[in-house]
């Protein structure tokens, strides 16, 4: 049953919903846990951990955990500032970003994020992985260069049967995103664009629709990743 | 008290960096009078001609002549910049790092839609020309790099910026617009 809790964020009282997780509760109550993996309305994994807080002094991550009373959450505290960093840059060095081309630039979470960290160069050595375009269906190009394997596209992306029209193929280093051979073919525009606007990076892309947005008025290009979380006018506090 | 000299060069760049640096304005007559200049392509002095304070480098290493470079700069600055994506993490030239070498070079020589004329079906291998390297290395790969100015190319003010407070002393602005990937 639905009650109403009071939970504590960094020192602020916070009222939430018993069945809402940590991140969406924060959220309404104006507080942002940067994230990759998580999107509104799609059903949370906990793949990326740049969401960990720390829950009644463990460390948690906040898209997974639901809220309970009298909860203590740690959110902007200096060690967990620098474990999300230190996961940024990874993704950084772990896969082939050249932000220049990238069609994603400025509307790119991952990059959002290394700015809101205020990242200028990943400490970790870059490791330039050999990984294939994949651009032979007829409406998306696949880059797994770009691909962080938060499978926001596996769970956002379904068919009227809710089967998922993205994939995870091979395992571990080797796995990858693919489009499903059979249920891709039927791939609408309006569903192809929503698999653009679920990628965090610039791994979906629709054809003939890069570089659309001119610089200076790409998402991310005056405000910080949450500033709008973050600005949202407080009533429920 | 002397001025502080600074020197910059452009490796495996396209100089869009160099001309950001040019983009600081009528700065660059404050500039003047804070900094002297010493080996560079904007006043064409080829080489050290004595120890200087800051080094801007733009471009990450792609073959033998950038490393020595590189390492020149090391040996002459106390303070080495990387300047724009190239130089941090090898930019658009490190695309190739996928690929191997020789067929970088084939595609480049041989069997490109655009090359013309080779009838000799000659790559070039003069022991004059610098080797190139099995892939793109960004700079602080190579020797040890002081401070990292991100951008293609890095914004004008982060640029000018950068300079005077490393001049002065003071503490940096870094406004959120200055700071980008791209």
């Amino acid at each position: 049953m639905n009650k109403v809790v009071k939970i504590d964020i960094d020192g602020l009282e916070c009222i939430a919903n018993s069945d809402q997780y940590i991140i969406e509760a924060a959220r309404e109550n104006g507080i942002y846990i940067p994230t990759l993996c998580n999107y509104p309305g799609v059903k949370p994994k906990g793949g990326c951990r740049i969401c960990t807080v720390r829950v009644n002094g463990k460390q948690m991550t906040a898209c997974t955990t639901p809220v309970s009373d009298g909860m203590r959450i740690e959110n902007n505290t200096e060690e967990l500032i620098n474990l999300r960093k230190s996961i940024v840059e990874l993704l950084l060095v772990e896969g082939n970003h050249f932000c220049p081309s990238c069609e994603k630039s400025g509307n790119c979470e991952l990059q959002a994020l290394a700015y809101r960290f205020g990242i200028m160069a990943p400490r970790f050595p870059y490791l330039f992985p050999v990984r294939k375009v994949d651009a032979s269906h007829p409406k998306i190009i696949k880059d797994q260069n770009r691909c962080i394997l938060c499978k926001r596209c596996i769970r956002a992306i379904t068919d009227e049967k809710g089967r998922s029209v993205f994939a995870y193929r091979r395992r571990s280093s080797r796995v990858e995103v693919v489009v499903d051979s059979k249920l891709g073919k039927q791939l609408t525009d309006e569903l192809a664009q929503k698999a653009m606007d679920v990628c965090p990076v610039g791994s979906i892309l629709v054809k003939e629709k890069g570089f659309i947005t001119p610089i200076g008025e790409r998402k991310y290009d005056k405000n910080p990743i949450g500033s709008d979380i973050e600005n949202i006018t407080i009533t429920k506090r | 008290m002397s001025k502080p000299i600074v020197a910059t060069t452009s490796l495996a760049g396209c100089f869009g960096c160099h001309m950001s640096v040019l983009d600081i304005d009528d700065r660059i007559l404050e500039l003047i009078e804070l900094v002297e200049f010493n080996k560079s392509p904007i006043n064409d002095i080829k080489k050290f001609t004595k120890k200087c304070d800051i080094g801007l480098i733009e471009g990450g290493c792609a073959n033998s002549e950038n490393v020595h470079v590189l390492k020149d700069f090391r040996e002459h600055c106390k303070i080495l910049i990387s300047l724009g994506e190239c130089a941090i993490m090898g930019g658009l030239p490190a695309m190739r790092n996928g690929i191997p070498v020789r067929e970088c070079l084939e595609e480049a020589y041989l069997n490109g839609l655009t090359v013309a004329g080779n009838t000799g079906k000659i790559i070039p291998n003069d022991p004059e020309l610098p080797m190139l390297l099995d892939k793109v290395y960004p700079c602080h790969e190579v020797v040890k790099i002081d401070y990292f100015l991100p951008g293609c190319p890095p914004r004008a003010d982060l640029i000018w910026d950068a300079l005077v407070a490393l001049i002065t002393g003071d503490e940096m602005k870094l406004p959120y617009e200055v700071i980008k990937f791209d």
